[in-house]
């Protein structure tokens, strides 16, 4: 049986500049930076959750030919790469404004929905990144009406 | 390794986000070109040879997305609809809509009723979060 998620993968296109806005603007935390030789293995992870690491990987030689990790270069700066990753945050309208005032992009300010209130951003590559607040206690699952209301 | 092409896909992208995100409001390419860091002609050209279709067809279709949903789901008139999603004219939104969707708004909103007459039991199941109510209990072990 799988027990646990311990790696996930974010394709960045420059590893300072990734640690920059993870770190230093999202305040994840540096778990591993080491220089493997053929690679350098950048990962971080949530402030007291180092079970769960996430890799900051630059597409490239030797895993890429030059054409190809040129591919994902476009596609990650298209944002065609999909959601990166969804965190989970105590004050999700503090978050957004401090991390407004870091001057991250937002493509989404704290919308309420029926499961919590959260918000989309874009790391500086082009990667989508959300951060939600869930909703204490049972969810209740609106009906057509109420979604509408509440959703666009 | 082209970092002029990568750097053009992010502003483009910016200013496709902000169709995502205020399609309700007036945008128009000059406030778009300015927000990709281009010149309107060139902002127009970039864009469709980078997402396939140009800015403006790219907003109509966020806009009729959105009037389709509330067509489907609510019960607000069709002008009202138009000036939520951003048509300045009942006009332009219903030959827009039929351009899009093969249909009149109207006509849409009848079809699309029968949406609704899935067993409730199936709509709830399908739009449940899976993992919320596993995430809150850890953290609050």
């Amino acid at each position: 049986m799988l027990t646990q998620i311990t790696h996930s993968q974010i394709y960045v296109l420059d590893q300072d500049e990734a640690l920059d806005f993870y770190v230093g603007k999202l305040g994840l935390e540096v778990n591993t930076d080491a220089d493997l030789g053929f690679m350098r293995w950048l990962t971080v992870n949530v402030p007291g959750d180092p079970e769960h690491q996430i890799l900051l990987e630059r597409p490239g030689a030797p895993a890429h030919d030059d054409a190809t990790a040129e591919q994902v270069r476009e596609l990650v700066t298209k944002g065609a790469m999909g959601a990166a990753a969804i965190f989970t945050v105590d004050d999700i309208h503090k978050t957004y404004e401090d991390l407004l005032a870091k001057g991250v992009e937002f493509t989404e300010e704290p919308t309420e929905r029926f499961y919590g209130t959260d918000c989309g951003l874009r790391d500086p590559f082009g990667n989508n990144i959300r951060i939600g607040q869930p909703k204490q206690g049972p969810i209740e699952i609106p009906d057509a009406a109420q979604f509408a209301a509440e959703n666009n | 390794m082209s970092r002029a092409v990568e750097d053009t896909n992010r502003r483009m992208l910016r200013a496709r986000d902000a169709m995502d995100r205020d399609y309700a409001q007036p945008l128009d390419v000059p406030t778009l070109a300015r927000i990709a860091y281009v010149s309107e002609a060139h902002f127009i050209r970039t864009f469709r040879a980078t997402f396939g279709e140009t800015p403006h067809r790219y907003l109509q279709r966020r806009r009729v997305e959105r009037a389709m949903f509330l067509l489907r789901e609510t019960d607000r008139s069709v002008s009202e609809i138009c000036l939520d999603v951003g048509f300045a004219s009942l006009g332009s939104f219903g030959r827009t809509f039929r351009d899009i969707v093969g249909e009149s708004p109207t006509s849409y909103r009848l079809r699309a009723g029968d949406l609704r007459a899935v067993p409730a039991c199936f709509s709830k199941a399908w739009m449940r979060p899976s993992s919320f109510g596993e995430a809150s209990e850890r953290a609050a072990s």
